[in-house]
């Protein structure tokens, strides 16, 4: 409906952003230093024209500089910026044909909706400004507040308020600085789906830069997990989440029990065997992203069963402990489990109707060996450990 | 927890027990009662005794009658309307530099001075800590004849302009015009400055990088969204500047000569001199109400109400 | 790493784009910064050439044109001693103006910013007037009042103009500190068992103070500085150092009058540093 119409009159009329649409960004060794501090370190990066990329990282990870860069609000120290093959390092904000949904909104106070909504059109000196101002309103789901300033409005609302206002421009890339961040729990769903259901239809490149791993999930193709500047592991959301290739992947992105292994007898075809105090445990071999013979055997909590103690393990992973803690969550059950070492594991058990554990039980815990994942061992147990879900509704 | 309820004046429905309602009821007033009653007694009356002594006939040895007579009205008016006008034209253009001046200032200490902000803040504050007259005094030296400031304007052609403009008469720069204004200019600049810089310093830096984000080339953005939210303190500066200028007369007395008179030199020497209480009133409260009623219409126009 | 891109060695980056900018480019780029930098020495050249004259040795009796170094001002301060007499007065009419402008204007910046009450707008239309009054109006009102009273004119009239001028400036100034103060603070020392003077004295009135010193630095400062209304409300035997000033233009500027003006500067600077110093080991950084 609005959003057929939205794109069909915008790629008629409006031409500088139109010959860039379909366009990858590509960013090269892009780098970027305050003084001595790098915050984007040699980055290189690829993003397709028309995915929904999301950047995600924790506080300071340099995610946030490099969205700027992109926007050009920020100069590169180093590196380069393309745009499908034009090179727009060096080119005024003004210039670029991208957008951007800033954080807080930054919607201009002293205009009404829709002379926000039209401000980059009228600066373009874009033809036939209303019917797009109000094309981009009804595609936000805000057709009645043209005439409301700002400040009258709910944060929802202004949020989309941000988003029509960049995506009027049919950007070659929007870019979006934690739009949700000011919305509270309900709202940020609600807002998650849309914004998913708004990208499809009209096709943009998003770029999408989030704290939030739960954000990030629900909405991109594709996730780049940023730390201390650099990416730390790219890809799907399922194949990010179920197999990690660094700690603070693993730690940051869910939550996942690290227990230290170490080979014995050699990598197998299918399954590798190690040993974890003494106790022999199984893992894929393909899932092993470390060359040493030591590493970090991992697996994630919801994997785990815990089974009281003698039942039937056959071709399980299994180890034994107490529980010392039961937390009931409704749909599920949050215990820790105490090894015999010390060390507690993690356990998501759902909420099947089967009798609680209560603390002091003793346990097996068991897993499926497909579900593991090997770690290279020198990295920190705990790198990307409690900074990732700030504003999520608990992992 | 009554007294949670009691700290905020929001709260004032809630009821607890009569007593303390009539002594919450009677705490406003009490606090007013001193400052307002020095208000009303030395500034509220005084004015309704100015309005007064201007419809009086009689003088200073035999005493006043109130006659309602606008005949003082008239008169002055007849006499001082050239520099009743030129005090206003004065202190227009003394506006408009101070504002030209002041809003690079503002703008520069608000947006690109870093962390050297408050130091900034202070050098532009810190002159005019110095006396008010030591400081014009200071440009009697500044503008004096063969002083470099005055042998620069020469050098570069521009007491040429100045002097084809009446804007200095026979080259010479004290005792002008141009003297007057450089002097109400530069005095005025910290009540330009500082509200210009109070409201820059509240903008939201990200909307100006909204406004580049959405094709909007610097000047233009300056124009679209700077200026527009920074107008709550274009308005109050002006205002700031202008009323007293309109009424200074140290400027004119000691940069200018008998053609720069301004109102203020007219009602000092009338009161003061020659004791013509009557039409220096009329002066005084005709200026009043002049600017009142110009504040008025400009702050309609303006449409920024909350200017307190 | 599978993030990564493999780039082709042509398309690598050159180093840091760092162009030569024309003298006009640069001109244009900077035009804001050059523009204020030329106001702020505009606003400077007053002050600079009164410290510099502080250190002149004039031949004649006024101090206009540069003659030779001297400390002989610096030494003997007080070589007129009507001038230091003049600075007592302003001294002392400049605090005491401080101290009752301050308190009353500070109660009712109280009454305005918590309280709700009949007649408030009549309140504000009364602060706000006398800041939007030409100071020669102000002044000459208040002359016509004492005259028709037949109040003797001297320092107690200058008084009483200086503190209805200074009231304004000190309720605006504290009112605005008032209510900036998030209310939670006062709840929660409520809630922690502070009754409402101990409230007020605890946390108000530590946390209102910057606002109650500015206003007070403000007021001195206007009550110091003030030349037109105290002109209209004194008498011969009252003559502040401002009026002093105007005198001396018109029969002789001594230089002492440029040492006055530079300790003003320099005590002015001091006390906002101690300010800020204060400030910020409040705020424990």
């Amino acid at each position: 409906m609005t959003v057929a119409d939205l794109s069909v009159s915008a790629s008629g009329l409006s031409a500088p952003p139109a010959q860039a649409a379909g366009a990858d960004l590509r960013l090269v060794a892009l780098t970027k230093r305050f003084g001595e501090f790098t915050a984007v370190d040699d980055l290189h990066l690829t993003i397709p024209a028309g995915s929904f990329f999301a950047l995600l990282g924790p506080s300071g990870c340099g995610k946030t500089t490099t969205l700027r860069m992109v926007a050009g609000l920020e100069e590169p120290t180093l590196g380069q910026i393309l745009l499908g093959e034009a090179d727009i390092s060096a080119t005024k904000p003004y210039r670029r044909p991208v957008n951007t949904v800033f954080q807080n909104y930054a919607l201009f106070p002293h205009l009404d909706i829709a002379e926000n909504v039209a401000f980059g059109l009228r600066r373009r000196g874009v033809k036939d400004v209303s019917a797009k101002v109000n094309d981009a309103l009804e595609l936000v789901q805000l057709g009645g507040y043209a005439k409301r300033k700002p400040a009258q409005l709910s944060g929802g609302q202004q949020q989309r308020v941000a988003l029509a206002r960049a995506l009027v421009n049919q950007p070659s890339v929007l870019l979006l600085d934690e739009p949700l961040g000011a919305l509270d729990l309900k709202l940020r769903r609600q807002m998650q789906i849309e914004l998913k259901r708004i990208q499809t239809e009209v096709g943009l490149t998003f770029v999408h830069v989030t704290h939030d791993q739960e954000e990030a999930m629900t909405m991109a193709d594709t996730i780049a997990v940023m730390n201390a500047g650099h990416i730390e592991q790219m890809g799907d959301p399922t194949t990010l989440y179920e197999r990690p290739a660094t700690t603070f992947a693993a730690n940051f992105l869910g939550q996942s029990n690290l227990l230290a292994a170490r080979i014995s007898g050699g990598r197998g075809a299918q399954l590798t065997s190690v040993v974890v105090q003494g106790r022999r445990l199984a893992l894929p071999t393909e899932r092993i992203s470390s060359a040493g013979e030591d590493l970090w055997l991992g697996v994630r909590p919801e994997k785990l069963l815990v089974l009281p103690a003698g039942e039937d393990l056959a071709g399980r992973n299994s180890l034994e402990g107490t529980v010392t803690d039961a937390s009931f969550m409704g749909v599920s059950t949050h215990y820790l489990v105490r090894m015999p070492w010390g060390q507690e594991l993690t356990v998501v058990q759902q909420n099947d109707g089967s009798a609680p554990l209560r603390t002091g039980d003793h346990v097996v815990v068991a897993w499926d060996p497909v579900h593991s994942f090997g770690l290279d061992a020198t990295q920190d147990a705990h790198a990307g450990e409690d900074i990732g879900d700030t504003g999520g509704a608990g992992s | 927890m009554s007294a949670l309820a009691h700290v905020p004046s929001r709260s004032s429905g809630s009821a607890t027990s009569s007593g303390r309602v009539g002594r919450r009821r009677a705490t406003p007033y009490l606090l007013l009662l001193p400052g307002m009653a020095w208000l009303v007694v030395f500034f509220a009356v005084p004015m309704a005794f100015l309005a007064s002594q201007s419809l009086q006939q009689g003088n200073i040895e035999t005493g006043y009658v109130l006659t309602w007579d606008w005949q003082n009205y008239v008169s002055a008016f007849g006499n001082y309307w050239p520099q009743f006008s030129r005090s206003l034209y004065y202190a227009g253009v003394a506006t408009v530099l101070t504002f030209l001046i002041g809003y690079p200032l503002a703008y520069a200490i608000a947006f690109k001075s870093g962390r050297w902000k408050n130091v900034l803040l202070v050098m532009v504050i810190a002159p005019f800590f110095t006396s008010f007259l030591i400081r014009t005094l200071a440009w009697q030296t500044i503008l004096t004849t063969n002083g470099w400031v005055v042998r620069f304007l020469r050098d570069v052609g521009l007491m040429h302009l100045f002097q084809l403009a009446h804007l200095v008469n026979n080259n010479v720069v004290l005792g002008s015009q141009l003297a007057v204004i450089t002097g109400l200019t530069y005095n005025f600049i910290p009540f330009m400055v500082l509200p210009l810089y109070a409201s820059l310093e509240r903008i939201d830096i990200r909307l100006l990088e909204a406004a580049g984000d959405l094709y909007a080339k610097p000047w233009t953005g300056f124009r679209k969204v700077t200026l527009p939210l920074s107008m709550p303190g274009v308005v109050a500066g002006t205002l700031l500047t202008f009323i007293p200028a309109a009424g200074d007369y140290i400027n004119s007395t000691l940069l200018g000569n008998p053609d720069t008179t301004m109102i203020g030199q007219v009602i000092d020497a009338q009161f003061l001199r020659v004791l013509d209480y009557p039409t220096a009133a009329a002066l005084s409260f005709t200026l009043m109400v002049t600017i009142v009623v110009m504040v008025m219409v400009y702050v309609r126009r303006a449409g920024t109400e909350e200017l307190v | 790493m599978a993030a990564t891109t493999t780039v082709a060695s042509a398309t690598r980056p050159a180093p840091p784009r760092r162009r030569r900018k024309s003298p006009l480019a640069w001109t244009r780029e900077h035009i804001v910064s050059l523009a204020a930098a030329a106001a702020f020495l505009y606003i400077m050249l007053p002050n600079i050439v009164v410290i510099v004259f502080s250190f002149n040795l004039p031949n004649g009796r006024y101090n206009y044109a540069w003659t030779r170094f001297s400390l002989n001002a610096w030494l003997h301060p007080c070589a007129d001693p009507a001038m230091c007499q003049a600075l007592g007065l302003s001294l002392k009419i400049g605090v005491a103006a401080t101290v009752i402008a301050t308190a009353l204007g500070t109660l009712v910046a109280f009454a305005l910013a918590r309280h709700r009450f009949r007649g408030r707008a009549m309140t504000n239309l009364l602060i706000f007037m006398p800041m939007a009054t030409p100071e020669v109006v102000m002044g000459s009102s208040l002359l016509t009042l004492f005259v028709n009273l037949r109040l003797a004119l001297g320092a107690t009239t200058i008084l009483i103009a200086h503190i209805m001028f200074c009231l304004s400036f000190v309720v605006v100034t504290v009112k605005a500190r008032v209510q900036s103060l998030d209310p939670r603070l006062e709840q929660a020392a409520m809630d922690l068992y502070a009754n409402e003077t101990q409230t007020f004295w605890r946390v108000t009135l530590p946390l209102v103070a910057p606002g109650i010193a500015a206003a007070a630095l403000l007021s001195f400062s206007l009550s110091f500085d003030d030349y037109i209304i105290t002109n209209f409300n004194s008498s011969p035997s009252s003559v502040t150092f401002p009026m002093y000033v105007w005198g001396a233009a018109q029969r002789g500027t001594p230089v002492q009058i440029n040492v006055i003006g530079t300790l003003m500067f320099i005590i002015a600077i001091g006390a906002v540093a101690v300010g800020q110093l204060v400030g910020r080991r409040r705020r424990g950084a």
